[in-house]
């Protein structure tokens, strides 16, 4: 807003930016603070962020003693399946949403937004009774398929937006040029989209690498056990496991948080005009 | 031609586990007659509705919805406007409140659950050392639904203050300045300027909010343990898990499942209907 803000105005704001600022980032320090502790001092009641003989030994042992390197390298195999199928399908289908008008289109649209109301239980019980009878339970196959039908409808439906921002005049002086339809999508279309291949990218990746019930119910056997059900095993004795928890957390939130920081900008613009541009 | 294979795909992945979710729901699939099941009707939907049970957690699901919606929207917008203003730092404000979001949901929960640990946890030592109180967050049955409310108010506010900061910038500031030489006053232009401004990209975050808190099962999961203390810390979608899937109830599981889309979907649709019903006054 304009116009007048007072020294003290100003000042206040600062304050209630603070206050929030450390309510938001407590946590994060929290956990880097506990990953950091000496094995004997697990259990200690200082709220120092930087703990006494703070050393780095929790993060050996989680390489060494655990098998996280195992579950890192089961998340990053799914979780890129999963992009690769998604960003894939996204930019084909929002394209055509975005681009010719057939039957059934807006149907299909609406039908994309329902899908955010299933709750979770809904796609993991027939996809347990199948996978039960195909035999393919306790393998990669569920977690993929739950995980891009949880991913699809969102990235469509903001690659859709995108398209729908990009000038479909281009598209006509491509083809007096003489560019086929398939060589306008690829070569001239596709590179506009970079920001939202890029978002559909990050989101896909981040509901695989972020997901823990459906792993949970369709994995028993260990070897095959992703990120967040192997930390989730720390915490189950937490005494114990505490300092590993923490670790393992931090690693794992680095790469999503650097990430998705980075791309906020491009989430943002992707979000408001998947929404409202309906 | 490029809608196919989605299409293919999503008709796969989604449209036929929903028609074979409506299909169980129906039936008395359950771990005895897995295989030898058959229709029943309406019966798994009586007995959910039936059930005291049900009832309980669907008033506690809407009190979660309600007290973390209000939550998200108000700190949410209040940020918005707060970094709209011309205040220096904004960038480096902005990514610490956008933290929150970033980090992976089940990593915000188990996290929390840690730092609402009653001896060792951090915030009782907080708490303790402040104002000398220590609280059992986790053992009783309203401390564990504060304990899960803050944790999902902590991960949500986010992105309610990005949309409504994405609304705001888009609003002229010419509005503004006209409205100063009119003499308004800072609510004034709040309410006659601002709200009306920002609620087209509100609305549908609202909506998106709703659904998504509504069924967040991961907060409540994780937090609580899996509905501790002795089942009292559940929402509908964590309670369906609980006693449907963990029990092999898949006919009572998935008519359960159904019941919580309806409400959504009915919600939803009421909820679109009446501020489009709204947007034509202004």
């Amino acid at each position: 807003m304009t116009k007048g803000l007072n020294k003290k105005e100003k000042f206040g704001i600062y304050i209630i930016l603070i206050i929030f600022s450390l309510f938001a980032i407590y946590p994060v320090l929290n956990v880097i603070s506990i990953s950091m502790r000496p094995g004997d001092k697990l259990l200690s009641k200082s709220l120092a962020l930087i703990p006494d003989n703070w050393t780095l030994n929790t993060y050996i042992q989680l390489f060494t003693d655990e098998p996280f390197l195992q579950w890192m390298l089961n998340s990053i195999i799914v979780s890129l399946t999963v992009t690769v199928f998604a960003v894939s399908l996204a930019s084909t289908a929002g394209y055509a949403f975005s681009r010719y008008k057939f039957k059934g289109r807006d149907t299909a649209m609406i039908g994309l937004i329902t899908t955010q109301m299933f709750p979770v239980t809904m796609l993991l019980l027939p996809l347990f009774v199948m996978l039960i009878k195909i035999g393919a339970y306790d393998s990669y196959i569920g977690l993929i398929i739950a995980y891009s039908a949880t991913a699809l409808p969102f990235v469509v439906w903001q690659m859709k937006g995108y398209y729908d921002t990009i000038p479909y005049s281009l598209e006509e002086a491509a083809h007096i040029d003489g560019a086929g339809q398939f060589y306008t999508f690829y070569k001239i279309i596709l590179p506009l989209a970079l920001p939202a291949l890029a978002i559909t990218a990050l989101f896909s990746f981040m509901t695989a690498w972020s997901e823990y019930l459906v792993a949970a119910v369709l994995l028993q056997d260990q070897d095959l056990y992703t990120l967040p059900i192997g930390l989730k095993r720390f915490t189950s004795n937490m005494e114990v496991a505490w300092g590993l928890y923490s670790a393992g957390a931090v690693i794992v939130s680095i790469p999503v948080v650097v990430l998705f920081i980075a791309l906020s900008r491009w989430l943002v613009s992707g979000l408001t005009l998947g929404s409202v541009k309906g | 031609m490029y809608v196919f294979p989605a299409i293919i795909v999503m008709g796969l992945f989604i449209a036929y586990p929903f028609v074979y979710n409506v299909i169980i729901s129906f039936s008395n699939m359950n771990l005895s007659h897995f295989r030898d099941w058959e229709f029943t009707g309406i019966e798994n939907y009586i007995n959910v509705l039936l059930n005291e049970d049900f009832w309980y957690y669907f008033f506690k699901t809407v009190l979660w919805t309600v007290l973390n919606l209000v939550a998200h929207v108000s700190i949410g917008v209040f940020l918005a406007l707060l970094l709209n203003e011309d205040i220096k730092a904004k960038t480096f404000f902005r990514t610490i409140l956008i933290l929150p979001w970033a980090v992976p949901q089940y990593i915000t929960a188990l996290t929390w659950r840690g730092m609402f640990n009653s001896e060792y946890g951090a915030i009782n030592l907080l708490l303790d050392n402040l104002f000398g109180i220590q609280f059992p967050w986790l053992s009783t049955e309203w401390g564990a639904f504060t304990a899960c409310l803050i944790t999902n108010i902590w991960l949500g506010f986010p992105f309610m203050m990005i949309i409504a900061l994405g609304g705001l910038q888009s609003i002229p500031a010419t509005l503004y300045e006209a409205a100063d030489i009119d003499g308004a006053t800072r609510y004034q232009k709040f309410k006659n300027i601002t709200v009306p401004l920002i609620k087209p990209v509100m609305v549908p975050a609202i909506t998106l909010g709703v659904i998504w808190t509504f069924n967040n099962f991961n907060v409540i999961w994780l937090v609580s343990n899996g509905g501790e203390p002795s089942d009292k810390t559940h929402i509908l979608v964590s309670w369906v898990y609980e006693a449907g899937l963990n029990y092999f109830r898949m006919g009572y599981a998935a008519a359960f499942s159904m019941i919580i889309f309806i409400i959504l979907l009915v919600f939803s649709w009421r909820f679109i209907q009446q501020t489009k019903a709204t947007e034509s006054v202004y």
